[in-house]
């Protein structure tokens, strides 16, 4: 899977990180989405993006 | 969701079909509890629909409810629904400190306001709720939670734990955040409770939020002149921010960060006694707290007033239209109760999935303390347990005083024994 981040969109409520920790961090500034890993393998990671409150993520196959 | 339909077609169809409904409409939503740990019955039984008309009060408009999971969702994350001047029209009744116009929007109060002036107030305080922060203030939270626990140990068997551990460990939390006096606990929880108390007169509660907006933005001054390591000195030296925005910011994060996290313990506490298979369980598997603390959120959904939106432009969602400049309330408790998202959504089942809860919300609006609400609770729930293998009611659980009429629900005390 493939994830982008839309870090303008991003509500900073830190869903991705306590959900996917390995492949979503958080900005130190202002806590704004900080991929990790671009092309994780496992369900977390499209658990943190269906969890991402203000819809900041998206994933694709591949 | 399919394609859409013309919208001329589906507007007609959707008017003839309310025009039929229309002396059923639930008046505002369903507010009051009869059990301790459940929604309104009246409330769950508009969950037959997801999304349904309701009347608001006290002016009789009507507008939008919502109980189900993916009609939340929708609803929540979608920019054509707007919180702008949400307030108007509140299915509850607020003080007008809450209810926003032109001339009443309050200054910093960011959940009023719509990108890009909420992005903008927003990001001035989420670099010090991330996970990060949370973990490097973990240390910090069990020392309070030990002080508290050594507190109600102290006050002996029968002691009050809302008062000796469930309100102070987050008071004492979010003062040091912000840089708030302790000392001043009296004051701030007094009028904490007053601006979330529905049994008394709007005039009171106005009076409580002006009294709490003056106290809070009566300390930036001081904060600017010799700051300390603080959010409120943070805010108070940004260039970018009034002096009435910063009062506004740091009002609502103290009434956010004690009010919540305090009824929470003091009603998930109730929770867990009442249920002792489950206590015995998260007793025995000390790993399930993180899940536990998920499963309580769901379940006892204590900020329960509803999430008002207003919409900017016709959406359609779940087949109905909404059209713009109508009125919509999310039930959270409702929608954390939606049988087509959690299984058995009735019972309290500290190992179950509950992800995708809605107790803080969905949307760019979702709580911005979330992450500091659940360490507060993980490091609470599991030391109180430690402490009081034997912790028990002192009183019957009818007897238990319920927080009905507030804003934030939860027990006014919680007598225990152990």
């Amino acid at each position: 899977m493939r994830i982008t981040a839309d870090r303008e969109r991003c509500a900073s409520a830190g869903m991705c990180a306590l959900t996917a920790p390995g492949v979503f961090d958080q900005d130190d500034e202002d806590g704004r989405v900080v991929v990790l890993n671009g092309e994780p393998v496992g369900g977390d990671a499209a658990d943190a993006v269906d969890l991402c409150p203000s819809g900041a993520l998206s994933a694709a196959d591949g | 969701m399919g394609a859409l339909s013309p919208p001329t077609v589906l507007g007609a169809a959707v008017t003839s079909l309310e025009t039929a409904a229309a002396e059923d409409l639930p008046d505002g939503m369903p507010y009051h509890r009869e059990t301790r740990h459940d929604p309104p019955a009246a409330l769950l039984a508009l969950q037959d629909q997801p999304l349904r008309r309701m009347r608001y009060y006290p002016d009789g408009a009507e507008g939008w409810l919502v109980t189900g999971h993916a009609a939340a969702r929708a609803v929540l994350s979608d920019p054509r629904f707007i919180v702008g001047e949400r307030f108007v029209r509140s299915p509850t009744e607020l003080p007008h400190f809450f209810v926003s116009s032109s001339e009443h929007v309050p200054p910093g109060f960011f959940f009023f306001y719509d990108p890009p002036d909420h992005t903008r107030l927003r990001r001035k305080v989420t670099g010090v709720f991330t996970l990060n922060r949370m973990r490097a203030l973990s240390a910090r939270i069990a020392d309070i939670v030990d002080e508290r626990v050594a507190a109600l140990r102290d006050a002996g068997s029968g002691a009050d734990l809302v008062r000796e551990f469930a309100l102070p460990v987050p008071s004492l939390v979010i003062c040091e955040m912000l840089g708030v006096p302790y000392a001043d606990r009296d004051d701030f929880q007094r009028t904490s409770n007053d601006i979330f108390d529905q049994s008394l007169p709007v005039a009171k509660r106005n009076e409580a939020s002006m009294e709490l907006f003056g106290y809070v933005h009566g300390l930036v001054p001081a904060k600017r002149a010799a700051p300390g390591d603080d959010l409120l000195s943070t805010l108070a030296a940004d260039a970018d921010l009034t002096d009435d925005e910063v009062g506004g910011i740091g009002m609502i994060l103290l009434l956010g960060g004690h009010e919540t996290t305090a009824n929470m313990f003091g009603l998930g506490t109730l929770a867990l006694l009442e249920h002792p298979g489950q206590l015995a369980r998260l007793r025995a598997e000390p790993g399930l707290m993180e899940g536990a603390v998920e499963e309580l959120l769901r379940y006892l959904t204590v900020a329960h007033a509803g999430m008002m939106r207003i919409v900017k432009e016709d959406a359609e969602i779940d087949g109905r239209l909404l059209r713009a400049g109508e009125y919509v309330t999310v039930a959270p408790h409702a929608v954390n109760r939606d049988p087509s998202r959690f299984d058995r959504p009735d019972e309290l089942d500290l190992g179950r999935d509950a992800q995708g809860h809605m107790a803080f919300g969905h949307g760019v609006h979702q709580c911005v303390g979330q992450q500091l609400a659940r360490v507060e609770m993980r490091i609470g729930f599991a030391k109180l347990l430690e402490a009081f293998p034997g912790l028990r009611l002192a009183v019957p659980p009818e007897e238990v005083p319920l927080r009905t009429d507030m804003f934030i629900y939860g027990v006014d005390s919680l007598p225990v024994a152990w």
